[in-house]
């Protein structure tokens, strides 16, 4: 197994939730003191390169108008590790590709960081969360077919070498398309893309590309991963190595429990803080039609319920948060990967609020150290 | 609540499967419900089938007609109303919409008219008014759902519906108009930049009607800016209703539909 270190690059010093009704979308950005956001920036980088010497993997993901992540551009981000880190793989989860106008420029800047990092770029593809739709003014109904056509078209600018091509696609329109550079890997950066349900998995696993799940649990996971398999399987194709398999969660390695314990509550106000009305929760067409009516039913499984009101008890009982001595983070992590049918890559959140910069490197280490040797063993 | 609920029926315009309301007897008309969707048990319905034969289509995506992955937008709405007037032959049609379905109602003119004898925009959306930095109509995607409802109801306490007393149906069709709601009308919002500008081709007999009351877009900066567009429009307001007269002031709505049918009867 191969782990990924991600934060979230977040802007914790909040005002009272009193004061705002929406942690996404619509909270000033007076609230941001942009000297203290140059100071996290630089330690959020030194953090990941502090990851990288450690024998960690780079993950970098990008969100839109929220204090939860100031990660707008993620190309942005990943062209500074390209340049100040030398071996580690970098992913980057990922480009919300059907809310973005010009897919060819995402073409163009995955294919610079490829280039600039020789070759070290994994590029993950996702859909964004519900809150981009308000903050992009992008169309919530149909995403997944702009989605695809979106992917469409990248790969096809990663992969065409003999001058322009032509596109007059239902969603995007580039008649002359040649972008320069092309990708340092060959035929192009391998994908990831993340799944919610058993549709998006079975699209993702007939490509086969690297599916991701970020705090789905137990049950969630091991239906998108189940229905990844089975969809190979009835298209004849070859099983997926563990390799295709990644999973997302909120990680702290103490050397007790409770210090592990106390590292994941602080983690977990990235869960708390995420104060967001439903208006941008569940914008319309977002949600499948029958979970939008379970919501007004209230009926919707226990997980939702969680991130209304998390405790690290119920998220550590359904595998979104992995903490305590690394004898128990060990079994925690293989109790989900017994679960799901195996995965290949842990995905760790492992900055969040309040975990200082000595307390973020403390759990990145212990982890290295003493749970990390026994994964790789996972082949 | 009405007391003689008739099922809706169904029919198929140019491949297209639409639920439709069909009531009454005599001069056609047609109503197009805009973001609310169709209520097949409305009052309202009952009250417009005494002035002619009504037809009531759930546009694609509402309520149950089926989506359709070729018709997105709301020009596509309005040709597909225009091939329905054509394949069933329709002539001297009043044609009647409110919010977004005057919308589609305005698109349908500006193209051809030649079928209607009149038509009735009720509090229409589908123009843009104000300069860029101006937000003509509010963001029903970004306010809360009771602002929504007060902005859009003269009364938002009566008009609270109670999604514990409904049926799954009936929820699923209320997630259904909201979904086909983003997908007419997310962007450009509730508006076709273009309109505006051809509402002048409208040289039917047209009324305007609007809420008293609607906070949603007002009679006097929308209202008026649609009037001064649509050459020898007349504008009336409605007494005790906001943004949907049909459901809060169906009788005075039916009423003024009468008088305006009735002016041109021969």
């Amino acid at each position: 197994m191969r782990a990924w270190f991600f934060s979230e690059n977040a802007y914790h010093l909040l005002p009272d939730p009193k004061e705002y009704d929406s942690i996404r979308v619509k909270l000033p950005n007076r609230y941001y003191d942009p000297k203290i956001g140059a100071d996290l920036y630089h330690r959020f980088i030194d953090e990941w390169r502090i990851a990288e010497d450690l024998g960690l993997e780079i993950m970098v993901n990008e969100h839109h108008q929220t204090a939860t992540n100031l990660n707008p551009s993620a190309a942005v981000v990943m062209g500074a590790l390209a340049r100040d880190t030398r071996k580690a793989r970098l992913l980057i989860l990922g480009n919300p590709i059907a809310n973005r106008r010009e897919p060819v420029r995402v073409a163009e800047e995955m294919a610079m960081v490829d280039v600039y990092s020789r070759g070290r770029l994994e590029c993950g593809f996702v859909r964004g969360v519900p809150y981009e739709m308000s903050a992009g003014n992008h169309r919530p109904t149909r995403m997944m077919d702009r989605f695809w056509e979106a992917h469409d078209l990248i790969v096809k600018a990663w992969t065409s070498h003999d001058g322009p091509f032509n596109w007059e696609g239902k969603y995007f329109h580039h008649r002359q398309v040649n972008i320069w550079p092309r990708p340092y890997q060959e035929p192009h950066p391998p994908i990831w893309i993340t799944a919610l349900s058993p549709s998006s998995a079975r699209e993702v696993g007939a490509r086969g590309y690297v599916v991701a799940c970020f705090l789905t649990g137990f049950d969630g996971t091991k239906v998108v991963f189940g229905s990844y398999r089975e969809r190979r399987a009835e298209l004849k194709l070859p099983e997926p190595a563990l390799d295709r398999f990644a999973y997302a969660a909120l990680v702290y390695v103490g050397e007790t429990d409770e210090e592990g314990y106390a590292g994941a509550r602080k983690l977990m106000w990235y869960l708390e803080s995420n104060k967001v009305p439903p208006q941008f929760t569940s914008p319309p067409g977002y949600h499948p039609t029958a979970s939008a009516v379970n919501a007004m039913k209230g009926t919707n499984p226990g997980i939702f319920k969680m991130f209304q009101k998390p405790e690290l008890g119920a998220l550590m009982e359904h595998g979104l948060v992995f903490a305590g001595n690394p004898d128990s983070v060990y079994r925690q992590i293989m109790k989900m990967y017994d679960h799901v049918g195996g995965f290949g890559h842990l995905l760790i959140m492992g900055q969040a609020g309040f975990l200082d910069h000595d307390e973020t490197v403390k759990g990145m280490q212990m982890f290295v150290r003493e749970v990390y040797p026994r994964l790789k063993e996972l082949a | 609540m009405a007391t003689n609920v008739t099922q809706p029926g169904w029919m198929t315009v140019h491949g297209v499967r639409l639920e439709i309301v069909e009531r009454g007897q005599g001069r056609p008309i047609l109503w197009l419900h805009g973001e609310e969707g169709l209520d097949p048990g409305a009052q309202f319905l009952d009250l417009l089938a005494g002035q002619g034969s009504v037809l009531a289509p759930s546009h694609p995506g509402f309520g149950h007609s089926p989506d359709v992955a070729s018709i997105d937008t709301v020009d596509d709405l309005s040709y597909l109303y225009l091939d329905l007037l054509a394949e069933r032959n329709l002539r001297d049609v009043t044609v009647v919409g409110c919010s977004m379905g005057g919308w589609i109602a305005a698109e349908m003119a500006v193209k051809c008219s030649d079928r209607f004898s009149g038509l009735v925009l009720v509090a229409p959306l589908g123009i843009k008014v104000g300069d860029r930095e101006t937000r003509d109509i509010p963001d029903i995607f970004a306010l809360p759902p009771d602002e929504v409802m007060r902005l859009q109801y003269r009364d938002p306490a009566r008009a609270a519906v109670d999604h514990g007393q409904l049926s799954d149906d009936q929820l699923t069709v209320i997630v259904r108009n909201r979904e086909a709601t983003a997908l007419y009308a997310w962007e450009p919002y509730f508006h076709n930049p273009k309109l505006r500008q051809w509402l002048h081709r409208i040289k039917l007999p047209t009324l305007l009607l609007w809420g008293a009351d609607d906070r949603f877009v007002t009679a006097a900066y929308y209202g008026d800016a649609y009037r001064t567009a649509i050459p020898g429009a007349r504008f009336e307001t409605i007494a005790g209703a906001g943004h949907f007269p049909h459901i809060e002031a169906p009788a005075a709505l039916v009423e003024r539909i009468r008088a305006f049918v009735g002016e041109r009867k021969t």
